[in-house]
Formats: structure tokens, C-alpha cells, sequence
């Protein structure tokens, strides 16, 4: 079997986001880009389903400019067989993203699909689920377990309520939580050994998915400061500031 | 347990700051086929990169002629130089001495300059590795150096193998180079080991403290660069601060502190909070909002400082061989310089380090130090003294027959009840970040908790029984990320008793605590690879 895992990268978890001082978006101008941490869970659970010899091959996917080659270097450092990196200079949205998961879907016949549950850049949590529709597949959203056998595939997930366990015929789209694993450090000796995979470049463009914007975003704001605490002497005074605020 | 992993080069670079890339960019363009990687325990490189930074543009000019064409992502040309006496409420704008007239050098970020750097380091053939931290040496059986170890990743506080343990492995080399910037951690092992620094005076140290600001538009001016001394340092303290107006509205400043302070109450990061507070600093910042900050040792010594740069299969180049400048508070020049140097030899001697020492001192390099040697160490006589001292050597050139002695900053802390503190004028401050923790947070440093602490300490009995006599646990003030605490607790009979807490996850790599605690018993260890903090442009 094999698997399809989405790889975007992302604004660093450990960066302090920076917006804009015209509000148009946030800096990612001398800003540390990295994994996006769910699609490092994603592919971490794929290479252990394939050491249990459930499945032979990983592919990861990543959809952006020429220098996300050095990020799909890192998934394939991890243990990743081959990348598709397809090209664009656009910021691409759920929709797009699983058009375009779609179209290779079509092409590499997987078994399996396993997504980011979201992105920690845009939080947006769609593309999973739109690719299982527009693929007319099941979903499993979520994950925090997954076990395949039998051509189905069992999948815990993480649900208001608790645990949910379901059953899903192959092949699906599966969506990763923070509890499915820990992925792995990268070793050294596989950075080599990465650069000499294969990354397969398809242009965008030639896709024929449907481009463009269906969201439209306004404007970025930072999330307003806290106004300066007011020191008080003790409790007395405590009490009639309350009072005085109204608060009491 | 299964055997180490390793993985051989002609020669590995610990360190991609300025001096490691140009080194390795340097040995590429004259030996395209020697295989060389260098190790870099941030993240990214650039993230735990911190200086002014203030540059002359000659050695890059030699290294990569046309970088002017390609420039760093910040690069501001040098404007009109300041340099200011401050006292609490004003200040005296003085002539800018020499060393300090800043006409055609460039006002950089020096993080984004090094991530620039990677990238064309990579692109002749380098394996540039961030995220993993050199932890120890490693030697021949000759007793030579023979590479380095990788710190294993996934290991427990308690020492024990998490799930996803991976141990390092071992990379061997003809030549190693440290490039691990002041008071490298594997550099302060092997000056030990080959006692490198027997016929050198000890090396000192400054703590800066740095921060860049984005202010309300109209208020900058690209490329001024003002540099002040006096207030809020006492007489007896070497400090001074540095304030560079960068384009898009933003400001880099900070304050630099001679770890040489006798006062064991003396804090750093107080003194540069103190000094933002200024009246011609204040109405810069205030309405603005800091984008990143940090702190690192700055190494001093200088010229009679320097230790035998080469050891039976290694060499040490840049800061963590000693080669700033101090008056002119520029030590990237020299680090490019030595890089380059350290590779043209190593290319013509089939990478043998024999002979580079010798090389570097005969250089330019070694030339600029001399010329300025004595004009730190002056200031260990007082402010006035210092200046004197300063104007006298700045005017011979540094021809003074002597060379003035340093001694290490571990010693030069006053005994509590033994001094006369100084008066510290000081104002209520209204600027943020309100207190160090405040302040980390700005430096985006994150440490996995659950790994062994990387800040070793002997003896905790004596931070107990006679630091917190002798001098007041000076580490839970020289610290500018409040690594270290000491905390009220119960102890195992039951009884109350003080204990040092290290909140190592704080722990911003400045390496201050390393150098400045009085009794020698601290030492910063790479934590697990990618750790620390993740600086923007700084």
C-alpha cells in the first residue's frame, strides 16, 4: 500500500507572530519556517505503518514556491521514500489544497491519506474532510490511534465526549490529532541520505485545478494589549477600587 | 547497545556564525572538493545569533565580492556617529573617538546576515546541519582531536531514554574548527586540555543585552548610530550602550556590561532596563513594541588574552579564540578575517593546523588587536582613569611600551560587607518588558522541560553555605533570563531550608553564568539540538 501525506510548512510554533504594521498579513521575513507540527505527526504515523509492514511506500506533498524543496528535504530526512512538490507562488486555501490532493490522488492510487487534522498558520481544518468528499472516500478525523488490517482501517478519535473508535473501508482520509505519536528526531546520516530521494515537481498550472481565492481575508490584527495593573495596598483598598470600578 | 553511528569529513565547523560560514565558504572557493560540514545548535541559523551589529565591510568585500549586489536581508549604510557622557536627567555629546567612526561600515542584523550566509555556504558544496549541538570532542588515540560527539536527542531529566531516544553520532575529521563564538563550550574544554592558554593573560568577558524595536513611523532615522557611556553605570563599572536606527521603522539597542563588576549587586539587565529610560532613549520607544530580544557573552580580552589558537587537530577562530575588537565594539570583521585565514592555511598545509597559530598572529588581524590592548584593562582603574588611558593609547597608537594585565572576571566580585556598594541612581522605569521573565519571552527560547538540565553546578552546598554569605548569590542577578533562583523549601528532615533552583528551560545561552560566578563551579553544557532561544533578526 501506499500513503499520501500532506507536509506543509509553517511559521515556526516557537516564533511570536508578528503582524504587519499595515495589517496585511504577518512577517514571515527573516522568520523561522518549519513542519507544520500535525503533518510531522501525519508522516511519523505513516513510516511506523509502513515498518510494520503495512505499508511500502511514503509520499509527502507539499504545495508552494521553489524553496519548499529544502522543507520537503526534511521529510524525506525523516524517513519519507519520495515528494511531490507541486509549484506555486500563490497562497493556496483548503479548497485548492485538496483539489490538488485530489489530482494526485488520481495519479498515485494510495491506500491511504493521511493529513494535519489543520495548520497552525491558518487553523482552517478543512482540507481533510473536503478531500474525503470530493474523493467520495471515508473520513477519519482526528486520530489519536490507527490500526489497519483486512483492507479496513480502525481509528480512535478525539471527540468532545472522550474516545470514539471507527471502522472505515480503504482507501481513506485520515486526519491527525496531537496524541497519535511523537514523531522522531532526524539523524544526521539520513540528512545525507535525503539528498539523493527523488522530489517530483508538477507546476500547478498543470493540474487543471480551479484557482483563486474563495475566502477573502480583510485585515490581520495582533489581539489587544493588556492595559497596565494597578498595584493596591491591601485588601481594604482591594475592596474600594472594586467598588469604585462598579465591580463589587 | 549498538555501536556509535558516525560520519567522516575532511572538516567540521562547530558554530555557523560569521567566522564558521566564512571559513567554510572560504576553504570551498579554494578546495571545491574537500568535504566540509558545520555543526550549529539553533534551530535555524541566525536564531541564537546576537550582536549590535555595527560592520566593517572589508573581509566580506575579500570573501564575496559581490555581496553589495546581494545584500543581507538588513543592511543599512552607516550615517552620522554619536557618542554621548549621559548623566541621570541629560548628557554631553562628545568628539567620536576613532575607533568608533562608523563612515562606510553597515548596521546589520548579524542573525540574518548568517542566515544569508548559509545558503551560499550550501550552495558550494557545505552540509550546514542546525539543530544539532556539538556536546563533546572527541580525540585519536594520539590524543589529537578527532571530531566531535552529537548530543543524543530524547533523553529524560532523569537521564533515562524517552520512546523516541536517538543517540548522537560521532563526526570525524582531519581538522575540527570551533567556531562557537565567547566562551565556547568545547573551545573552554580543549584551552584545558592542551592548555592553550598557558602563556596568555585569562580571557575576559562583557554581558550585551539587546533588543529591537519597531516604533511609531517618523522617529528613525536609517543609519544613525549613537554609542553613550556614564549613566546608569557607577564610575567603577565598564558599560556603555549602543543604539542603531535600521529602516522599516525599527531600532536595534542595547547595553553592554563589563563582566568585570565588583559590585556582587550589580545587575545587567537592570542597568539596560535603567538606560531605556533615558530622556534621549525613552521618547524613541515609547508607543512601539519589541520584536525580539536576547542577550550573550561579548569575549574582551583581547590582544594578551588570546590563546594558542591550534591543538594537534583543531583550530579556533572568531570570538571563541578571543579576536574582538573593544573599542570599537566590532568583533564580526575579525571573525570573517579569521575564518578566512584559518582556511587559506589550512588549504595550503594539506588541513593540518600546525602553523596557524603563527599565521594568525603575524595577520592584520593580530595587528588591530595589539594597536588597542591596553585601553580596556585601563578601565579597571575607574571611568576617569579608563578615558585617560583611552585618549593616551588612541593617540600613540598603542606604541605604549607595556601591555596592562587582565584578570578573570570569576574573581572580581567585592565580598557582601566588605565594600562600599556604589549609589545607584536609579529611576522608576515605564518601559516594557516589566522584568526578565518578561523580557525572555521575547527571546522565543524554548527547551523541552523533560532533558537533563544543561547548566551543570559542582556543589550546590556552596551557593548555600557561602555564596549566600560571601555574595548574595550573584547568579539570580547576572542571569538576564532568571535562570537562577533561590527558593525557600522543605528540606528531607522536614525543616525549612534554602535550595538553587535552575530554570534551565529560561536559559537564553549568554554563557554569563559560565564566567562570572565566583567560585568556578558553573558549566553551560549543549542542551538537547535545536534548543534555546529562537531570535528575529537580532
Amino acid at each position: 500500500m501506499k500513503i499520501l501525506v500532506g507536509y506543509k510548512r509553517v511559521v515556526d510554533y516557537n516564533v511570536r507572530i508578528q503582524v504587519k504594521p499595515d495589517g496585511s498579513g504577518v512577517v514571515t521575513e527573516g522568520v523561522k519556517l518549519s513542519a507544520n507540527p500535525f503533518d510531522d505527526i501525519a508522516l511519523e504515523e505513516a513510516l511506523r505503518l509502513r515498518e510494520k509492514g503495512v505499508a511500502e511506500e511514503v509520499v509527502i506533498v507539499g504545495i508552494g514556491p521553489a524553496d519548499l524543496t529544502a522543507h520537503l528535504r526534511n521529510g524525506l530526512a525523516m524517513g519519507a521514500n519520495r515528494a511531490i512538490h507541486v509549484t506555486t507562488a500563490e497562497a493556496v486555501q483548503p479548497l485548492t489544497a485538496a483539489r490538488v490532493f485530489l489530482k494526485l490522488v488520481e495519479k498515485e492510487q494510495p491506500g491511504l491519506v493521511i493529513l494535519g487534522k489543520q495548520a497552525i498558520d491558518d487553523d482552517a481544518n478543512q482540507t481533510g474532510q473536503m478531500l474525503a468528499a470530493l474523493w467520495d472516500r471515508p473520513q477519519a478525523t482526528f486520530a489519536s490511534k490507527v490500526e489497519i488490517a483486512d483492507g479496513k482501517v480502525t481509528v480512535t478519535r478525539e471527540i468532545d465526549a472522550g474516545l470514539e473508535t471507527i471502522e472505515a473501508d480503504l482507501p481513506a482520509v485520515i486526519t491527525t490529532d496531537l496524541r497519535l505519536n511523537e514523531p522522531r528526531f532526524i539523524k544526521l546520516p539520513d540528512i545525507m541520505k535525503a539528498k539523493s530521494k527523488p522530489i517530483d515537481t508538477i507546476e500547478f498550472g498543470s493540474l487543471g485545478v480551479e484557482a483563486g481565492d474563495h475566502l477573502k481575508t480583510t485585515h490581520y490584527a495582533a489581539p489587544p494589549k493588556r492595559s497596565r495593573g494597578v498595584m493596591v495596598k491591601d485588601a481594604a483598598e482591594l475592596v474600594a477600587t472594586l467598588k469604585q470600578k462598579g465591580l463589587l | 547497545m549498538t555501536e556509535r553511528e558516525t560520519m567522516e569529513y575532511d572538516v567540521v565547523v562547530v558554530g555557523a556564525g560569521p567566522a564558521g560560514l566564512s571559513f567554510a565558504i572560504r576553504l570551498k572557493q579554494l578546495q571545491p572538493e574537500t568535504t566540509v560540514c558545520v555543526i550549529e545548535k539553533a534551530s535555524t541559523v541566525g536564531a541564537q545569533i546576537l550582536s549590535g551589529a555595527v560592520i566593517e565591510p572589508a573581509p566580506l568585500d575579500a570573501l564575496l565580492p559581490g555581496w553589495r549586489d546581494n545584500p543581507p536581508p538588513i543592511c543599512v549604510p552607516a550615517g552620522e556617529d554619536e557618542f554621548w557622557l549621559l548623566s541621570k536627567t541629560g548628557g554631553r555629546k562628545l568628539p567620536v573617538p576613532p575607533g568608533m567612526n562608523n563612515h562606510g561600515n553597515f548596521i546589520v542584523s548579524l542573525g540574518a546576515m548568517c542566515a544569508w550566509l548559509a545558503p551560499q555556504a550550501e550552495a558550494l558544496g557545505v552540509d550546514v546541519f542546525p539543530g544539532f549541538a556539538a556536546a563533546d570532542n572527541i580525540y585519536n588515540e594520539d590524543g589529537s582531536v578527532a571530531g566531535v560527539r552529537i548530543g543524543d536527542m530524547g533523553v529524560a531529566r532523569d537521564g533515562t531514554h524517552k520512546s523516541g531516544y536517538t543517540q548522537g553520532i560521532d563526526i570525524k575529521a582531519k581538522v575540527t574548527v570551533l567556531a562557537e563564538g565567547a566562551r565556547g563550550s568545547l573551545t573552554k574544554q580543549l584551552i584545558k586540555r592542551f592548555g592553550l592558554d598557558r602563556d596568555a593573560d585569562p580571557q575576559g568577558y562583557s554581558i550585551g543585552i539587546k533588543e529591537l524595536w519597531q516604533v511609531p513611523a517618523g522617529r528613525v532615522t536609517p543609519g544613525k548610530i549613537v554609542h553613550s557611556f556614564g549613566w546608569p553605570a557607577d564610575t567603577s563599572t565598564y558599560g556603555g550602550s549602543f543604539l542603531y536606527h535600521l529602516d522599516g521603522d525599527r531600532i536595534a539597542l542595547g547595553y553592554v556590561s563589563g563582566l568585570d563588576y565588583r559590585d556582587p549587586q550589580y545587575k545587567p539587565w537592570e542597568a539596560f532596563q535603567q538606560w531605556k529610560n533615558h530622556p534621549h532613549v525613552k521618547p524613541l520607544l515609547e508607543g512601539g513594541n519589541i520584536l525580539s530580544a536576547g542577550a550573550r557573552a561579548i569575549v574582551t580580552g583581547g590582544y594578551q588574552s588570546l590563546p594558542k589558537v591550534e591543538m594537534p587537530g583543531a583550530i579556533l577562530i572568531g570570538d571563541t579564540a578571543g579576536l574582538l575588537n573593544v573599542p570599537k565594539i566590532k568583533g564580526t570583521h575579525q571573525a570573517i578575517r579569521s575564518g578566512m585565514l584559518a582556511a587559506e592555511h589550512l588549504a595550503a598545509n594539506g588541513l593540518q593546523a600546525a602553523g596557524f597559530d603563527a599565521a594568525l598572529r603575524a595577520s592584520p588581524a593580530m595587528a588591530e588587536l595589539k594597536q588597542v590592548r591596553n585601553i580596556k584593562p585601563g578601565f579597571k582603574k575607574g571611568l576617569w582613569v579608563g578615558m585617560a588611558n583611552a585618549a593616551w593609547e588612541t593617540l600613540t597608537r598603542g606604541a605604549s611600551p607595556w601591555t596592562l594585565k587582565n584578570k578573570p572576571d570569576w574573581c572580581s566580585l567585592e565580598k557582601i560587607g566588605e565594600y562600599e556598594a556604589p549609589k545607584r541612581d536609579y529611576v522608576t522605569r515605564e518601559l516594557p518588558p516589566r522584568d526578565r521573565l518578561a523580557g525572555v519571552y521575547f527571546a522565543a527560547t524554548e527547551h523541552d522541560e523533560d532533558q537533563p538540565v544543561h547548566l551543570h553546578v559542582a556543589d550546590t552546598n556552596i551557593c548555600i553555605e557561602r555564596c549566600s554569605i560571601e555574595y548574595d548569590n550573584p547568579c539570580t542577578r547576572f542571569c538576564p533570563a532568571s535562570v537562577y533562583e533561590i527558593v525557600e523549601d522543605a528540606m528531607p528532615d522536614g525543616s525549612r531550608g534554602k535550595r538553587l533552583q535552575i530554570n534551565a528551560a529560561n536559559c537564553v545561552h549568554c554563557k554569563t553564568c559560565d564566567i562570572k560566578d565566583p567560585y568556578e563551579i558553573i558549566t553551560w553544557v549543549t542542551p538537547e539540538g535545536g534548543s534555546g532561544p529562537n531570535y528575529q533578526n537580532l
